[in-house]
């Protein structure tokens, strides 16, 4: 065998100078990076100082932890006694939130099973291609169904005066957030090896007994997380219940009467308090709340689908 | 000759009924989502037409057209996209390529992933405290496309992360290994196989900014502006806001106003995502690994 | 004999335990130094100490001192340019997602190398010597990723040769490419040796005593026996655990 190897090559190679220093455009530019990147890291802690900033006063001044988190009073603007208690709406974002999530999660894990172990490729990718679409309609046109279709199917049907209730709310938040809901888990599922299903399959399992034997405990995690997201998305949606809700701010003692939400508390009371004010200062406290509630929510999530990955 | 048990039939029977309860229950799912876009189309299609895309909203709302929401969300989205886009697609290679694997590294990544999952409204009282107030920006155009820039900086952040780490190591350590510089090898091999997954990213984020509503409601947007914006320090209109004035606020709205104005944003949105659909069906058949 | 890297005290440590303790390592201008021992004995890590690679490893720790020419790898902050002196194959075969051109010229072109004749020529040139010239001249600018594996780790010995390195590290070079071609490749590396310094890590103990000046038996991050491949091959050891290895009792 004759190998022929030309060496060293007959080249100038002015390229292969062993310089020492990087270039300074490199230099600038991985300057530029590393700048931005921290710089972007920092505006995201802004956001929670500055919530925090606003609200500041509020927090040390007219806040009362009893009465903001025990007291079903919340009468900012009164002329009389004002008072900040936002357990009506809490109440509110709760009700609504957990009665979502009844109608969401069975229906969106149900769903999540289907397109993960029944379907073929191709049509799961239909359906992917569905959720994505689903999941692209803004909240306010989610509202505007509420108000327009889900309201007088609910007076039609429940036989009662307003239709834009705890109920109408619930179940237009079940809507939105099962996208999420249906993706995560399916997404859970399919992270449980192929493998599991064929040795389960080849013992004679059915297909429901490798889905409740075999799945279910082994995306455990990562469905309930997938369920968590949703209660986030459910929790932290503002247009669509501010619009589905009705305006009331109490207590509901049934589906069918009106309530209010944390967020929608927000959305419609900031264009009107005064700027600096205390009502202003406490609409950010209860950012703050939201903020904190949905931090934990995410957290365990994370912590669910990592746990999952481990 | 083999004879199934009654056992096994019993079996085969559960298992059909208990596939078919799941088919019909996804099935139903998804039918909402027709029906809504559907009747949305029965309901507004007859307000629909060039004037109505092309006119002033006149008589307090009453009648006219929805031109200059259109144009108002067209540049919210646009600006919030030229200032999220590039910021995030930077700190994500930063946080993948650059930074060290450390605790902090640890707990900003994980501070990203959860505040993608903070309610709008929370973004829109940081827009209002930071921009607003704080800048002494106003309520303008500005304020507004900053704040829902902040708000889709950690999606984009965190799509794109994860378009990054499709990249095999291998192909870095490669590149690495015959002399390349670190900022090289992102600039010939990460990115340039990582786009598609950022650029499908950044198109499903301008969807979402465009059906967007709570974040804009405080921080720049206007219900009601009878002519168009002539700095980024306007004011303006926005479509989605828009949909929620008249829808609730205003009276006397032609009934098929807001079906339609409903079916404009829905299509626009879709359209867009549609968009990012394409794009990544594309590359996928183009992919080079 | 001239010293071309002297390894000083090298230790290795991946968080928790060490994977090579206290190095002592000597390689010579032009010769072909064969590291063989056991799966984890660190013969990996260390090739990888050498240019600098470890910089990468979120979790490794490294100490003690290379010295490339007398002068100690450490000197630059930025390893970019000690890793085109010294080049490096890795075991599995990775091709670029470019063309085979781009891939071949990916080094010389990151380097500052505009010149399309010089490109075109040191890329014919490299993939000659990596044997893969015949098989794909005329595919060039197809994808690299779509050839076979052994054909892709050709393409990385070409890519790794296209940078001229001074010293070239072999990381189980042949376990995806065939007897033949590992012959031809084999063939190559002994001409390379009179332009360079080649260290291989090999797991085939005849390769190593067919293409080796010297042979080095590393176990558990330390190294067990060092000499002439004329001395290890025919008996002569340090300790009686080189010769049981070379003659598969264990590993």
């Amino acid at each position: 065998m004759e190998i022929k190897v030309t060496e060293p090559a007959p080249l100038a190679m002015e390229w292969r100078q062993k310089k020492k220093e990087k270039p300074l455009g490199e230099k600038i530019i991985e300057g530029m990076i590393k700048t931005g990147g921290v710089s972007c890291i920092v505006l995201i802690a802004a956001i929670l100082f500055f919530i925090l900033k606003e609200s500041y006063p509020f927090l040390v001044g007219a806040f009362n932890f009893k009465e903001f988190f025990f007291s079903e009073e919340w009468y900012p603007a009164s002329v009389v006694k004002i008072r900040y208690g936002i357990l009506a709406l809490l109440t509110g974002t709760v009700l609504v939130t957990v009665i979502s999530m009844l109608i969401a999660v069975p229906l969106g894990l149900a769903c999540a099973f289907y397109i993960s172990e029944f379907c073929s490729p191709k049509v799961r990718e239909i359906y992917k291609i569905l959720i994505e679409f689903l999941a692209a309609i803004p909240s306010v046109v989610w509202g505007f169904i509420a108000i327009m279709m889900i309201n007088p199917t609910i007076i039609q049907l429940f036989d009662v005066p307003i239709g834009l209730n705890i109920l109408n709310a619930s179940i237009i938040l079940a809507l939105m957030s099962l996208p999420l809901i249906i993706s995560v888990g399916e997404d859970a599922l399919r992270a449980v090896p192929e493998t599991y299903r064929e040795a389960a399959e080849a013992l004679g399992a059915t297909r429901w007994e490798v889905a409740t034997r075999i799945l279910l405990p082994a995306a455990k995690n990562g469905l309930m997380a997938a369920a968590l997201l949703g209660v986030g998305r459910a929790l932290g949606e503002t247009m669509a219940v501010l619009m589905a809700t009705g305006h009331s701010i109490q207590i509901p003692n049934s589906i069918f009467e009106p309530g209010r939400t944390l967020t929608a508390t927000i959305a419609a009371e900031l264009g009107e308090s005064p700027k600096g004010g205390e009502h202003y200062q406490a609409l950010f406290a209860i950012g703050l709340v939201l903020f904190c509630l949905s931090f934990v929510v995410n957290l365990t999530a994370d912590y669910l689908i990592r746990g999952r990955r481990q | 000759m083999f004879k199934p048990s009654n056992h096994l039939l019993n079996k085969e029977i559960k298992e059909k009924k208990f596939k078919n309860l799941l088919s019909s229950i996804t099935f139903f799912l998804f039918l909402p989502a027709l029906i809504i876009i559907f009747w949305l189309f029965v309901k507004g299609h007859s307000a629909l037409s060039w004037d109505f895309l092309l006119m002033d909203p006149i008589e307090g709302m009453t009648a006219g057209g929805i031109f200059p929401t259109i144009i108002g969300t067209f540049w919210l989205v646009v600006i919030s996209v030229l200032v999220a886009c590039p910021m995030g697609v930077i700190a994500a290679i930063y946080l993948s390529e650059y930074a060290k694997d450390n605790k902090l590294t640890r707990i900003i990544r994980l501070a990203i992933l959860n505040l993608a999952g903070v309610p709008s409204i929370v973004h829109a009282l940081f827009g209002l405290g930071a921009f607003v107030l704080f800048m002494k920006m106003g309520t303008s155009i500005l304020a507004a496309s900053l704040t829902l820039a902040v708000m889709n900086l950690p999606v984009i952040i965190t799509s794109t992360l994860e378009s990054l780490k499709a990249v095999p190591h291998s192909y870095r350590e490669a590149s690495w290994n015959v002399g390349a510089s670190k900022l090289q090898t992102i600039r010939y091999i990460v990115l340039p196989n990582s786009l598609p997954g950022i650029l499908t990213g950044v198109v499903f984020s301008v969807g979402r900014s465009a059906g967007e509503t709570a974040a804009i409601l405080f921080t720049g947007v206007a219900f009601y502006l009878p002519f168009l914006p002539k700095s980024v320090f306007d004011q303006c209109m926005a479509l989605s806001m828009h949909l929620f004035t008249i829808s609730t606020q205003v009276v006397g709205v032609p009934d098929a106003f807001p079906y339609a104005t409903a079916l404009v944003l829905i299509l626009l949105i879709l359209s867009v995502n549609s968009i990012a659909v394409v794009l990544r069906s594309y590359f996928r058949m183009k992919r080079k690994w | 004999m001239n010293k071309k890297i002297e390894i000083k005290n090298l230790t290795v440590n991946y968080g928790t335990k060490d994977v090579i303790h206290k190095l002592n390592l000597d390689i010579y201008q032009n010769e072909v130094l064969a590291i063989i021992g056991p799966a984890n004995s660190g013969k990996s890590s260390l090739l990888r100490s050498l240019n600098r690679m470890m910089d990468f490893h979120p979790t490794a720790k490294v100490s003690g001192d290379i010295k490339l020419d007398g002068e100690s790898i450490y000197i630059d902050e930025d390893s970019t340019f000690l890793r085109r002196r010294i080049g490096m194959v890795s075991p599995l075969p990775v091709g670029l997602p470019m063309s085979i051109r781009e891939n071949v010229t990916y080094a010389p072109r990151m380097a500052g190398c505009k010149d399309q004749k010089e490109l075109d020529f040191i890329m014919e040139d490299c993939l000659k010597k990596a044997a893969l010239w015949d098989e794909v001249k005329d595919r060039l600018d197809g994808l690299a990723t779509k050839l076979s594996g052994g054909q892709q780790q050709r393409l990385t010995i070409a890519r790794a040769l296209s940078h001229h390195p001074e010293v070239l590290c072999l990381d189980e070079f042949s376990i995806a490419i065939d007897p033949v071609t590992t012959m031809k490749i084999e063939a190559v590396l002994h001409e390379l040796k009179k332009n360079m310094t080649i260290v291989m890590v090999t797991n085939v103990i005849n390769q190593a005593k067919r293409l080796g000046d010297r042979t080095a038996m590393m176990l558990h991050g330390s190294i067990l026996d060092l000499d002439d491949n004329e001395k290890l091959f025919n008996g002569v050891v340090k300790d009686q655990r080189t010769k049981e290895y070379i003659e598969g009792l264990f590993g």
